[in-house]
């Protein structure tokens, strides 16, 4: 998945699908979450302007909830499930092996801009734990040693 | 899609659906949910497609939901008329042509299936069909019949009636298996009073997590005063560890609508929303697809059905929140707002959503409505458990042979649910405790293994029903690392509107740490239960009210696994990283040289044939040592 370009008339078409009713405003930040990979300051303050809201309305609800990043994000987000099944399955191994992988630590982005490494609560794939989601690849059954083949995949 | 107005028409989808569910020509179906996927059934899927093209085989292809036994997907079910169902489990693209051919010549004797199916259970008709007349065919010897499985033996299909068996994306299937029948019987047979009348006699209760009587909860919403009312569906399904109603929805979509629908009549409400997890792309393509589809069937929209009953429903996707699983945050978050819970003394069933009366459900509660409909309330509440009737859907995880989603008949004890359909404890380990209720749930320990899975039995043991994530735990689990794991969850997802619940939880997670990292003092474990009490009695919602159940529930039953890590300093099932070695047994050591090879830091050193050694120093205890050893080599204590 590639990061979009932000241009004014991507956010303008975004707002456009819905009605500028204060309830759409976390569906629009979820098109723009999805369209640009995270929250650009312009798409939250044109949001704002368009459902007459101040802007710390829209910051306040785009900070509650895990999903919206305002940090641009690379070009591949690599979740970690942190979810129950995954943990009593030693998934923070995991965790702790693609930082070192990577290089970075959970909730930042390689230099090159390809990763972005974060943790998620539950995949709901608990079944086949511990798992890690690569953009919508679920990689289940994970362990450790698997993991420098698999990030070369993505690095190609 | 053609309207469906009398019951002719409902008749004549049905047998549409009936001619694609149990055809008369080969039929493949392949378990697509999100864990077949991950499993690699898309795989399948697609060798499936491009052999049977090759061939020009006359076989159909079809995608289904999950049979719940995760641990055997990817799952291939093979009908052929006047043949069982033949199961498949864990098939690979390679096998793909073998299988092909076995169906073409008619034999089964190169690919052994894992299962056989001689009948579909009708459940909410209470019609059984049989796949094949006369005798059992020869050739099923020493094949398993479904019921022999220990997987299915003790299950009661009845919320996941149709997930691995229908196309969740045709509704004709949904019909052919007695869908809509009921939203039919309802609307041209039953007033609202009956319908709730029913529901109420079935004693179904929540199965989102406090186990609310549903009968009840819809007579307050419809009694409540107001033109507007609303009917909401809760699949935000937030317990980390659970995934039942994420598979109803992606396997079974129409039975929670038509569930919503009976209620929104029964209630008075004309508009209903499905607020799902963020995370269930899936589930939300297919509930959309379901609604369409019912919507040009004309079972939603305006005069359903004739009736002059309108009604319809809106699916919002959350993002990302723990506490708007909570009903009033998710109203909130349905608004548009942050999703920050209020106090429950205004009911949400006279001001809920935009502050009209709401009636919110669960995913699975809405699934059961129809079969309640169906087969009337005294039958429903005659399976089960007296004061929890019917089923539960659980998930079944963590460290247990069978992994996968159950449903089980409620009353019936842990043991069978662990040892009986869930095969045990892998690797000749002993099981060590239960962990059931999600985050607000607790540890049920080893000792309590006979206790009967009932609201009231597991409340009464320091834990709760909850939604239905059944983590199943080793002696290689930690206690406090499971607690401390719970209330840091809890503490990034708190709200932060009431100070017991960020602060205290915040102060707790801060003394689990230390006592996890070797820092822990005398005093601790009662400190601990002092702030519990506090948090408990100080927090607005649910949320805070119960966060501190998974630490009192395992300083309940394991206090000393508390003592150990703070007098001994030691973590005795060898999790705490701060209190732990990684040590080479000498004994079992053969000098193979893999794990100085796969060691991040040098730690792990040794010439080959010769008996290796980590360096304590070096050693970062990450686990990959262990991970490689084919000798068992690697002692952790
Ligand atoms: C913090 C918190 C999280 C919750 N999460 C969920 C959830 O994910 N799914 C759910 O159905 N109920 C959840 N609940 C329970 C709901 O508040 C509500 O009781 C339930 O959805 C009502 O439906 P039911 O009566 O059919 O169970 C949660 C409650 C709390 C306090
Ligand atoms: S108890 Fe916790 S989650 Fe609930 S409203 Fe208060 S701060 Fe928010
Ligand atoms: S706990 Fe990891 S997918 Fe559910």
């Amino acid at each position: 998945m590639n990061t979009q370009k932000i241009t004014k008339n991507k956010i303008k078409g975004i707002i456009g699908r819905h009605e500028a009713e204060k309830t759409s405003l976390i569906a629009i930040l979820q098109d723009m979450q999805n369209e640009f990979r995270y929250l650009p300051k312009e798409a939250l303050v044109a949001v704002g302007k368009h459902l007459d809201m101040p802007l710390a309305r829209v910051y306040e609800v785009a900070t509650f909830y895990n999903a919206f990043s305002l940090k641009p994000r690379g070009r591949y987000l690599v979740e970690v499930c942190a979810g129950t099944a995954c943990h009593v399955k030693g998934g923070f191994n995991l965790l702790a092996k693609l930082e070192r992988e990577l290089k970075i630590e959970c909730g930042q982005t390689t230099k090159d801009g390809t990763f972005t490494l974060e943790q998620v609560r539950c995949l709901g794939c608990c079944s086949l734990a511990p798992v890690v989601r690569i953009d919508n690849d679920i990689h289940a059954y994970l362990t450790q040693d698997k993991i420098p083949r698999i990030l070369k995949k993505y690095r190609k | 899609m053609s309207k469906i107005v009398k019951m002719e028409d409902l008749n004549k989808a049905k047998k549409r659906g009936l001619d694609a569910l149990m055809p008369r020509k080969t039929k493949i179906m392949v378990g697509m949910a999100t864990s077949g996927i991950a499993s690699g059934a898309g795989e399948v899927y697609r060798a499936l497609d491009s052999e049977i093209k090759k061939r020009k085989a006359d076989i159909i292809l079809k995608k289904t939901g999950s049979m719940g036994m995760d641990c055997i997907e990817p799952l291939v079910d093979v009908i052929t008329p006047n043949m069982p169902r033949m199961a498949y489990g864990r098939v690979t693209a390679k096998q793909v042509p073998a299988i092909i051919d076995q169906i073409l010549n008619g034999s089964i004797d190169k690919e052994k299936p894992t299962y056989y199916m001689g009948e579909e259970d009708f459940i909410v008709t209470g019609e059984k069909i049989k796949y094949y007349k006369g005798k059992k065919p020869a050739s099923l010897k020493g094949i398993n019949a479904i019921g022999d499985v220990p997987f299915y033996k003790k299950q009661v299909k009845l919320a996941t009636r149709n997930c691995g068996l229908i196309d969740p994306e045709n509704i004709d299937e949904y019909i052919a298996k007695g869908g809509y029948f009921s939203l039919y019987k309802a609307l041209t047979t039953m007033t609202p009073d009956e319908i709730i009348e029913d529901v109420v006699k079935s004693g179904l209760r929540g199965r989102g997590g406090g186990g609310f009587p549903a009968g009840t909860k819809w007579r307050s919403c419809r009694d409540a005063e107001g033109d507007i009312k609303y009917v909401i569906c809760n699949g935000d399904e937030g317990d980390p560890g659970a995934y039942m109603d994420r598979s109803l929805m992606e396997g079974d979509p129409h039975s929670v609508i038509e569930g919503m629908i009976i209620g929104a009549y029964a209630i008075g409400a004309h508009e209903g929303y499905i607020y799902v997890r963020n995370e269930y792309p899936l589930a939300v393509a297919n509930l959309t697809k379901a609604i369409e589809q019912a919507r040009a069937c004309g079972l939603l929209g305006k005069n359903i059905l004739k009736s002059g009953f309108d009604f319809d429903i809106r699916i919002s996707q959350g993002a990302g929140a723990f506490v708007c699983g909570e009903s009033t945050a998710l109203m909130a978050s349905l608004e548009g707002k942050a999703g920050e819970p209020r106090a429950k003394y205004v009911h949400t069933v006279e001001h809920g959503l935009w502050n009209r009366p709401s009636n919110l459900n669960n995913v699975e509660t809405w699934a059961n409505v129809p079969l309640i409909i169906a087969r009337g309330g005294n039958w429903f509440s005659a399976i089960g458990d007296k004061a929890s009737t019917g089923t539960k859907v659980f998930s079944l995880v963590g460290k247990v042979n069978n992994i996968g989603l159950v449903e089980v008949p409620m009353g019936i004890p842990l043991r069978d649910i662990i040892y009986d359909i869930g095969g045990g404890i892998p690797d000749g380990k002993e099981f060590k405790a239960i962990q059931t209720g999600g985050p607000s749930g607790g540890c049920i320990p080893a000792k309590l293994v006979e206790l009967p899975v009932t609201f009231d039995d597991l409340k009464k043991a320091g834990s709760m029903m909850g939604s239905g994530g059944m983590i199943v735990m080793d002696e290689k689990t930690c206690m406090v690392d499971i607690a401390r794991y719970f209330i840091e969850f809890l503490e990034s997802e708190s709200c932060g509107k009431c100070v017991p619940c960020r602060e205290g939880v915040h102060r707790m997670k801060q003394i689990l740490e230390d006592i996890c990292e070797g820092r822990g003092q005398e005093g601790d474990i009662e400190l601990l239960e002092d702030m519990a009490g506090a948090i408990i009695d100080g927090s607005l919602c649910a949320l805070g009210g119960s966060a501190p159940n998974p630490v009192l529930s395992t300083i309940k039953y394991f206090r000393e696994e508390y003592e150990a890590h703070i007098r001994d300093k030691k973590c005795p099932a060898a999790v705490c990283k701060a209190l732990i070695e990684y040590r080479i047994d000498p004994d079992k050591c053969t000098g193979c040289g893999l794990c100085p090879r796969v060691c991040p830091t040098g730690a792990a050193k040794g010439k080959i044939k010769k008996i290796h050694t980590i360096d304590q120093k070096k050693c970062i205890k990450c686990g990959a040592c262990v991970e490689s050893c084919k000798y068992d080599a690697i002692i952790v204590e």
